[in-house]
């Protein structure tokens, strides 16, 4: 059943890493589906592509390719067909036929936008070159085979070269690249023909350097293939597959003709038969195919799990059992228990009613009072949801109208954002407590926050956010709820958020309840109190008078405490310039694009890590701590353990970039100077075969020469005592001077955390997105003390153990874009131009959040006075004269620096 | 291939200032008045006539022209023809198809004529955009319940029926194809390939504007598309415009507007009804009115051109014209190279 690497169905509406192809509805893959087109019997067909859709394709692939049928009709047929069925209709539709003429046909019946599989060099580049014109015609996405006038490709220099030349003459005709999906011919192995030893690995390998050299393109391949020679042994083939993809994904496969349900989960997989599939797939012994031969007849139709050993607690009575396991969070006999009681239950709801909702009302209770940490309580969770995943179909075929729960909540990360640790934190926690959540995920908009709350009755909306832009959007999302004419409760939570924000904005936009919701903790505490029938309206009042005399004391302070901007800016902080840093050793930008993840593990701060899980403390004392510190030890320890397996099967990659510049302060700005890439250097492994020689020139310097104007804001608080009005720009020394800035971010985890969210592991999904955020912060501090000691190498003898590093013990600073130093998250673009397209692989949403979402920007000052402080409140002079200086709108200056505003 | 000189003036004045296009053809023939005779005129025709508006381009070719001098009057700095339904499925349902090329190069050429007067007049560029309606019959739907298989026209059909009409237009002298009212994604793009073919016959560019519209109160076309899958279906036709026409009003359009304008790389052009049409099928929305939501859009920066369909009258166009005039038009984003599929939904692929 469980599926290595499909992404969560509700959370990839928009976007997906790798995608999964159906290919059910495809005759020459599937011989029921066969059978039904042979037969004419369309509506049982449809059921397929139906089915198909629910169980997580994302996209269907159809194919028609049978001697005996009429293709073009058949095709046509079917797609008008599902054209009619929305539930089907929603997905994007693969027309698969080695016949033109049934791919055109094909392409008249599909309304939105699909991919045509495929085309290929076999008959030449003309008639190549005349069909890709119809595709971009039509509007389609192409699949291209590897294959040209000769053959088909098997070798890794094949494949490279005949997509490297397709994609030359594609892109030469105007076709977009990103509408290009490779096929490189996946081809079965382990067949005893020495030829085919290395077909896996030649895929993989030249998929990785078509990525290279062929930017934008996706990479797509037909998995059934590759295991053919193990035909009737199922679980040699799912492991091979699911091996494969573990290999191939992180080389830039990302799309796959997959049958979802026909993948293991790569870490479940036995040891034993893992090592031969990889083997064979990595062609890594002589003698691979004759182990792995021999070892799958073990394997055909074993059950691995039945051969561990039953604990005592096997033998309680199952009710007790499923208690246990919840309590304990063991997920491992939880299908057979659940299923067990099922057995026993007249209904299977009962099943979740009784025992299940037992167990976890142990866990709440020890939650609540606090013998029960939130690490256990997402794991406790894990086993709930795989328990309740388990009964759901039941449930579903008996259709309970009923079975709704304490409440329903709809909870979303708004637009343009993508932080969502703590939104899932919450989420469970109010699953645990018998709310029914229904989690849209990232980036979502309020259309669909608000149509999906409306369309399921929802009881209330959560909105969540970590970036400041976020604030924004959430104040969008209630507006439009008003507009909407609705009234449910408005719950706002996320690190940016306030209850100042909160009362002074987001409550005046919405004439529903809207309640500020401080931590994970309260979420509970808050949602019962609003599904109450007797203790809502009390809270409701009470929170609204408490936030109308928020916005009273606000109003009562006034605007007074404000200094014009020219005062603010005679109050500057005056550095001596004669301290400043000398030129860098090493100016220019330098790129590592695999910096070590074993070296970053010794840079990790460790305190924030327990915060994200909501246990309060400084590490390590926190490991001692009498309350919290058993559940620490043991967070602490499943995450060194998790950290292992990151190292040890490299799932993630630390990219890097940092740049130092020329440059010189006037006024509030700092006016620098793009230098050239110059390559890497020994840290990391370095990539730079395609080294980016153009200087690029955002928010141009009216000085012209290429030169950069990165406007700062000033502090204009009126200060009582003989402190200065910082602003960054004034540990800039006006005659010349040096700044640097930087991206570092950390990749691979996505496939990771489909896998875990598809395993309804909660606790894994959580902990590994909060380690990818400690270690991106770990890479930021070790890429800051690389630029100190070496890049600019103005503090060559540092040596400073990583204790000290936390407390900031060094000279220079590294504030970030849309941080209090530096507030406006739209410098962001400018820096990553300055850095290069892209990166360390990184992108900008369209609110400045970056992707993947563990990543840190910043810029280096080096100056031995320099130091953080917060911008807080500007005034209008300041807001109109920065807009100008930054070459925007008024109105969009504000939009930006709203948080600055109020 | 010789590129469009009316595209890059466009894209010059859009630059500019927010421009107005017109609105609507129907409400302002009403108010003529006109008779099955005077629809007629010297035709010998079998059908009753009487509201086939696309005809008056033979029959009374200064209705169609008053109508569209008094938009330029009312500040339009593009006028459309008035061939909405002047295509071969439409007009058989008055007999008229074999009237098809006529019609339509007689509109362009009134249109051409009306604005090449008021350009010659103050000097303001005019441009004229061939207007190419939806049609009765649709690709994606079958209008038997009992057959979800069937459809009434098929893709080639379509295709030489919006060729034959889009040929006129451009042999009439119109800049731009308006493709517009679109309910039904698939007929669009037999309408976007048209036009495309259209061009490579030609030798020369046939800029593209394309006009969506939504059915019903979930942002949704006919077939199903919400605006950002419609994009992802229509925008391999690199249109000079996108946008979204007709529909409920202004205030059901907008967040469509709102969710268009971000992600799409071409002008954005938005002309709604005057609001719902009353219980006489009359429009009430008053030109004020319109124009508030057009200043709001426009103060949003969600807008290059703005205009009126179905109710709007020239005094709507005046009062849009006054209401967005200085404001900024809408800073055309950078399409991000990123895969962008659709079923009815659309899907994003990381690159």
């Amino acid at each position: 059943m469980a599926t290595a690497y499909k992404e969560e169905p509700e959370a990839a509406p928009q976007s997906a890493t790798f995608v999964n192809i159906g290919e059910r509805t495809n005759v020459t893959g599937s011989a029921a589906f066969k059978k039904l087109i042979m037969a004419g019997d369309y509506a049982r067909a449809v059921e397929v592509a139906r089915q198909q859709v629910e169980n997580g394709a994302q996209i269907i692939d159809v194919n028609m390719d049978e001697g005996l049928l009429d293709a073009e009709a058949a095709m046509t047929t079917f797609l008008k067909l599902i054209a009619a069925e929305p539930d089907i209709a929603r997905v994007p539709v693969m027309v698969d036929s080695s016949k033109w003429s049934v791919i055109e046909a094909g392409l008249k019946c599909v309304s939105g936008k699909p991919i045509v599989n495929s085309i290929s060099m076999k008959e030449g580049e003309a008639a190549f070159l005349d069909q890709a014109r119809k595709v971009m015609a039509y509007g389609a996405a192409v699949v291209v085979m590897a294959f040209d006038e000769t053959g088909q490709a098997d070798t890794k220099e094949r494949k490279v070269e005949i997509c490297e030349r397709a994609y030359k003459l594609l892109t030469g005709i105007g076709f977009p690249p990103e509408d290009i999906i490779f096929d490189p011919n996946i081809f079965a192995i382990a067949t005893g023909i020495d030829e085919h030893r290395r077909y896996a690995i030649d895929f993989i390998e030249a998929t990785r350097e078509i990525k290279a050299r062929c930017p934008h393109v996706h990479i797509s391949g037909g998995l059934s293939n590759l295991s053919f020679s193990f035909r009737g042994n199922e679980p040699v083939r799912r492991a091979m597959h699911s091996v494969f993809l573990y290999h191939a994904i992180p080389a830039g496969m990302d799309m796959g003709i997959v049958n979802a349900g026909q993948l293991d989960i790569y870490d479940e997989i036995d040891p034993e038969l893992r090592d031969a599939c990889e083997d064979v797939i990595l062609d890594r012994r002589d003698d691979a195919t004759d182990r792995l031969i021999a070892l799958a007849e073990r394997f055909r139709g074993s059950d691995p799990a039945a051969e561990k050993q039953a604990q005592e607690w096997r033998g309680w009575p199952v009710a007790k059992r499923l208690e246990h396991a919840l309590v304990k969070g063991i997920d491992a006999y939880v299908i057979d228990d659940t299923e067990e009681a099922r057995l026993q239950f007249p209904r299977p709801i009962e099943v979740i009613e009784g025992p299940l909702m037992d167990g976890m009302n142990v866990v709440g209770d020890l939650f609540g009072s606090g013998k029960m940490f939130l690490p256990q309580v997402v794991k406790s969770a894990r086993v709930m949801k795989k328990a309740v995943a388990h009964l759901l179909p039941f449930i579903e075929a008996e259709k309970d109208p009923n079975a709704r729960g304490k409440g329903r909540i709809v909870m979303a990360t708004v637009k343009g954002d993508v932080h969502d640790i703590g939104k899932n934190i919450v989420g469970v926690v109010l699953q645990c407590n018998g709310f029914e959540v229904i989690d849209l995920g990232v980036m979502v908009p309020w259309t669909k926050i608000l149509e999906t709350a409306n369309e399921n009755d929802a009881d209330m909306i959560g909105l969540s956010g970590l970036i400041t832009p976020s604030l924004d959007e959430m104040v969008t999302v209630a507006e439009e709820m008003k507009r909407a004419g609705m009234t449910m409760p408005l719950l706002i939570g996320g690190a940016t958020t306030s209850k100042v924000h909160t009362a002074l904005r987001i409550d005046q936009a919405y004439d529903g309840p809207v309640i500020h919701v401080l931590d994970a903790s309260r979420a509970v505490g808050v949602a019962s109190t609003l599904v109450s029938d007797t203790l809502t309206q009390e809270f409701v009042d009470k929170t609204a008078a408490d936030y109308a005399a928020v916005r009273a004391a606000r109003e009562n302070k006034g605007q007074n405490e404000l200094l014009p901007i020219a005062e603010a800016r005679a109050r500057r902080f005056k550095a001596d310039f004669a301290h400043k840093p000398p030129a860098p050793l090493q100016p220019g930008v330098h790129r590592f694009d695999d910096w070590p993840i074993a070296k970053l593990r010794e840079f990790i701060d460790w305190t924030p890590f327990f915060r994200a899980w909501e246990l309060a403390g400084t590490y390590p004392a926190i490991l001692d701590d009498a309350v919290v510190g058993e559940s620490a030890r043991g967070l602490f320890a499943d995450a060194n353990a998790m950290l292992d397996t990151i190292i040890a099967e490299g799932w993630l990659t630390a990219r890097g970039v940092a740049g130092l510049w020329p440059c010189r302060r006037e006024g509030d700005d700092i006016i620098l100077k793009p230098l050239p890439f110059r390559g890497g250097d020994g840290v990391g492994p370095v990539i730079s075969s395609t080294p980016d020689q153009t200087v690029p020139t955002p928010n141009p310097s009216p000085e012209g020469e290429g030169l950069i104007r990165l406007p700062m804001l000033r502090q204009q608080m009126a200060k009582s005592t003989a402190k200065a009005n910082m602003c960054l720009a004034d540990f800039i020394d006006p005659a010349g001077d040096w700044i640097g800035g930087f991206t570092v971010a950390i990749h691979g985890a996505d496939p990771h955390l489909a896998r875990f969210k598809e395993g309804h592991d909660d606790y894994s999904d959580i902990l590994l997105k909060a380690l990818t955020d400690r270690l991106a912060e770990a890479f930021a501090e070790a890429m800051h003390q690389h630029v100190r000691t070496t890049l600019w190498g103005y503090a060559a003898g540092e040596q400073l153990t990583n204790e000290a590093l936390i407390k900031e013990q060094y000279r220079g600073i590294r504030p970030a874009p849309g941080y209090p130093a530096c507030p406006d998250h739209s410098l962001k673009p400018i820096l990553f131009d300055l850095l290069g397209p892209a990166p360390a692989g990184a992108t900008l949403t369209e609110s400045f959040a970056m992707l993947p979402t563990s990543a840190v920007s910043g810029f280096y000052f080096g100056h031995p006075d320099a130091s953080y402080f917060g911008v807080a409140r500007i005034g209008r002079d300041q807001l109109e004269n920065y807009a100008g200086r930054r070459g925007i709108e008024l109105a969009q200056a504000e939009r930006w620096l709203r948080p600055n505003l109020d | 291939m010789i590129k469009s000189e009316a595209a890059a003036r466009l894209r010059a004045e859009t630059a500019k200032r927010i421009l107005l296009t017109d609105g609507a053809f129907g409400t302002m023939i009403q108010s003529y008045r006109l008779t099955e005779a005077d629809y007629r005129g010297s035709l010998d025709l079998g059908h009753d006539q009487k509201g086939n508006n696309d005809l008056l381009a033979l029959t009374q070719p200064h209705v169609v022209a008053e109508i569209t001098e008094a938009y330029l009057d009312a500040g339009s700095d593009i006028v459309s023809t008035n061939t909405f339904n002047a295509n071969a499925i439409s007009q058989a349902d008055y007999g008229a198809e074999h009237l098809v090329r006529d019609i339509n190069i007689a509109s362009a050429q009134i249109a051409r004529d009306a604005a090449r007067t008021a350009e010659a007049a103050d000097g303001r560029p005019r441009f004229v955009a061939g207007a190419l309606g939806p049609t009765n019959k649709t690709l994606s739907l079958s209008p038997d319940v009992n057959d979800p298989g069937f459809r009434a026209v098929s893709f080639d059909e379509l295709k030489a029926v919006y060729r034959e009409q889009a040929d006129a237009l451009l042999d009439g002298g119109v800049d731009f194809i308006l493709i517009e009212t679109i309910f039904d994604t698939l007929n669009a793009k037999a309408g976007i390939l048209a036009a495309i073919e259209a061009g490579e016959a030609r030798g020369t560019e046939v800029p593209l504007m394309i006009s969506f519209t939504i059915t019903d109160m979930s942002g949704r076309n006919l077939s199903g598309h919400s605006i950002e899958s419609f994009w992802a279906s229509v925008r391999h036709a690199r249109p000079l415009t996108i946008g979204l026409n007709c529909s409920f009003g202004a205030p059901q359009l907008r967040p469509s507007v709102t969710a268009l304008s971000p992600i799409a790389d071409a002008l954005l052009m938005a002309y709604p009804n005057a609001g719902l049409p009353n219980d006489l099928g009359a429009y009430d929305e008053t030109p004020e009115t319109t124009a508030s939501f057009m200043a709001e859009w426009a103060n949003e920066g969600l807008v290059n051109i703005v205009g009126g369909c179905c109710g709007t009258t020239p005094d709507h166009i005046r009062a849009m014209a006054h209401a967005v005039a200085g404001k900024a038009p809408r800073a055309i984003p950078t399409a991000r190279r990123q895969t962008f599929l659709a079923g009815l939904d659309p899907m994003r692929i990381a690159a």
